[in-house]
């Protein structure tokens, strides 16, 4: 089985605060920690099994800056065979349209069964896989957190529905997946790892490698465009105890008791 | 002005509290608009869906088909595909079946797609101004979408507060109009979620714990404030997706619905998938070392502390 996976080198949220550019026209980015998007991970983890078991290649692809390059490494470590960068100048600014647009161009030049993406990334849109399924006229489920692949030309999937549901179907190949986490446990990669591939190869493509016309991807296409970050005006939010740790579990135990917090 | 439209979800024909949601946002789009709600299904659900719509919007259009009885998202995008101009404005919660159905339908419509919103600024000409969310909520963001070729948007549960005030709309069945709707996808059944060995619904008190837990050995420190406090221990998804607890104590959209008295929030940055899963109006304390974590806008205490030193701090006091 010939797997595509598409990955996003995104700002680590559980290792960032995330501040806000005082123009608002970006996040500060300086002493940003990146990493591969969550659910990306997982999706690579997924196809990596699936060609362990059935065999054929895996593919990572990111559509990103130079700096992308680490997250294909990091993928290629954990085992994917390949690695592909999709990169040019007259990318930036494409909406989730322009993406799907660009990794469509990629998956026509070559031959996959199955092409897998994160369920969401950084910017929770959760839509390039879908877009590129339609795009491709290729089916297409999303938040799948179960793959079984047989010999057949249909795989059988399980989509994560509300109150954490399995809704089990069946799909013909080739297909889009995106891919929702807890579907495996992926697998840790060391420096070690990241070295063994760190003078492997990386192709990059830019528009003009895969015949995509300026005006069909960048800013220039985009019909959703961000105009700035900005900090809502919130409500009263939380009352914050302040004091030493002790004085505020006072605090605190003062409240639970107050409100049937404490046996 | 664009047609809008507005996708009902609904379950056995009860319709889903996301339907009102999307009315309201339908007029903060167009004030005067005469929004089109779609019903699709089969048999008696979708008669009964089509009355609870027709509550809601002036205008439901009814598509009734053996196939529509279960929403698979490649059905229902083939339908709608077929039926809307391609012009329009179409509203769909962000739900699981929203994210499975929108981005592939606004490719077919060759619309643009603005998803996950949670605020609608209006309109000037052709642009809509939207307000979104990205890193996991930490900033917020404008947005623009340009709706002169149509727009799809999917509409995060529970962002738009429904208004009272009922309408009698008229239901026409456009069922006929249904074309040629075979999928390369197809259902094939819905595995319920394992039971757990504790029903995390039941609790008064629970101490969740999220991703701040940093490391499965520490799991007992939760355990033992949850102890010393006569409370149950829930989680948030990364807790579950690492399999430190069991699926039955996530809270969230896609965990358990829960509806405590009090909720201990630990580690915890506040998605709305997790705050989906907290109902009644519980009393929530967040404890984050993150002074802008999400949590503190929705909790009613806030403590700025590790957890991995307030937590013990706090079980002896108790003991
Ligand atoms: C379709 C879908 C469904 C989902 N369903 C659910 C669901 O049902 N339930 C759910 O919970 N999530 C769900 N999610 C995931 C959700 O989007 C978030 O990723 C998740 O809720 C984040 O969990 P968290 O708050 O524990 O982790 P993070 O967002 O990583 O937050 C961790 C927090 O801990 C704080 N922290 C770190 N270390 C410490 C410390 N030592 N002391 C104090 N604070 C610390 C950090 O400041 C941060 O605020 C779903 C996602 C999708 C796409």
């Amino acid at each position: 089985m010939e797997i595509l996976v598409c990955v996003k080198r995104v700002p680590d949220t559980a290792e960032n605060e995330i501040e806000i550019k005082g123009d608002g026209t970006d996040i500060e980015r300086d002493d940003l920690v990146y990493s591969v998007n969550e659910w990306d991970n997982y999706a690579t983890e997924e196809a990596i099994q699936i060609r362990d078991n059935v065999g054929g290649s895996v593919t990572v692809v990111t559509v990103g800056d130079d700096e992308a390059e680490e997250v294909l490494r990091r993928q290629m470590a954990m085992g994917a065979d390949k690695g592909i960068l999709l990169s040019d100048d007259a990318f930036e600014g494409s909406d989730g349209r322009g993406i799907a647009t660009i990794l469509k161009a990629i998956v026509k030049k070559g031959s996959y069964d199955l092409i897998l993406t994160g369920a969401q990334a950084d910017d929770g849109a959760a839509q390039v896989g879908g877009m590129l399924a339609a795009m491709l006229d290729l089916p297409y489920a999303s938040l799948v957190n179960k793959v079984d692949v047989g010999s057949g030309k249909t795989i059988k999937v399980g989509r994560e529905i509300e109150g954490g549901n399995q809704e089990m179907s069946e799909i013909e190949l080739p297909c889009v997946l995106s891919i929702q986490t807890g579907i495996n446990e992926p697998r840790y990669v060391g420096i070690r790892g990241i070295r063994k591939v760190a003078s492997v190869e990386i192709p990059t493509h830019g528009a003009g490698d895969l015949g995509l016309s300026a005006d069909s991807v960048g800013t220039g296409a985009a019909r959703v465009k961000r105009v700035d970050y900005f900090t809502p005006e919130m409500g009263a939010g939380a009352e914050i105890l302040e004091g030493s740790i002790e004085e505020k579990i006072d605090k605190l135990i003062e409240l639970l008791k107050a409100k049937g917090g404490l046996k | 002005m664009a047609q809008i439209f507005a996708y009902i979800a609904h379950k056995g024909g009860v319709v889903d509290d996301s339907a009102a949601e999307l009315a309201v946002a339908a007029r903060k789009i167009d004030a005067a608009a005469e929004v089109t709600a779609i019903v699709t299904g089969s048999g008696g659900d979708v008669d009964k869906a089509c009355e609870g719509a027709a509550k809601l919007y002036a205008q439901v259009w009814k598509f009734n088909h053996a196939d529509l009885a279960y929403p698979n998202a490649e059905i229902v995008r083939k339908l709608l595909t077929d039926v809307l101009p391609k012009d329009g404005i179409v509203l769909i919660p962000h739900d699981t079946f929203g994210m499975d159905l929108a981005p592939g339908l606004a490719i077919k419509l060759d619309s643009a797609y603005a998803p996950d919103v949670v605020g609608i600024d209006g309109m000037d000409g052709a642009v809509m101004k939207v307000v979104r969310q990205e890193f996991a909520g930490m900033a917020h963001a404008h947005v623009t979408c340009d709706t002169a070729a149509g727009a799809v948007l999917t509409l995060r549960p529970g962002s738009f507060q429904p208004e009272n005030g009922a309408v009698s709309g008229s239901v026409t069945d456009k069922s006929g109009d249904i074309g040629d709707i075979t999928a390369k996808r197809r259902f094939l059944e819905v595995v319920e979620a394992e039971t757990g060995d504790v029903d995390i619904t039941k609790a008064d008190v629970l101490v969740s714990v999220g991703r701040g837990i940093e490391d499965q050995d520490n799991i007992g420190i939760a355990e033992e404030l949850a102890e010393a406090m006569g409370a149950v221990v829930s989680c948030s998804r990364p807790i579950v997706d690492a399999k430190w607890l069991e699926k039955s104590r996530q809270v969230g959209t896609s965990g358990k619905t829960v509806k405590p008295k009090v909720y201990m929030a630990l580690g915890i940055s506040g998605s709305f998938q997790h705050l989906g899963g907290l109902k009644g109006s519980p009393f929530i304390v967040a404890v984050n070392k993150n002074p802008k974590a999400p949590i503190f806008q929705v909790a009613d205490v806030g403590i700025v502390e590790d957890i991995l030193e307030f937590m013990p701090a706090l079980t002896e006091k108790l003991s």
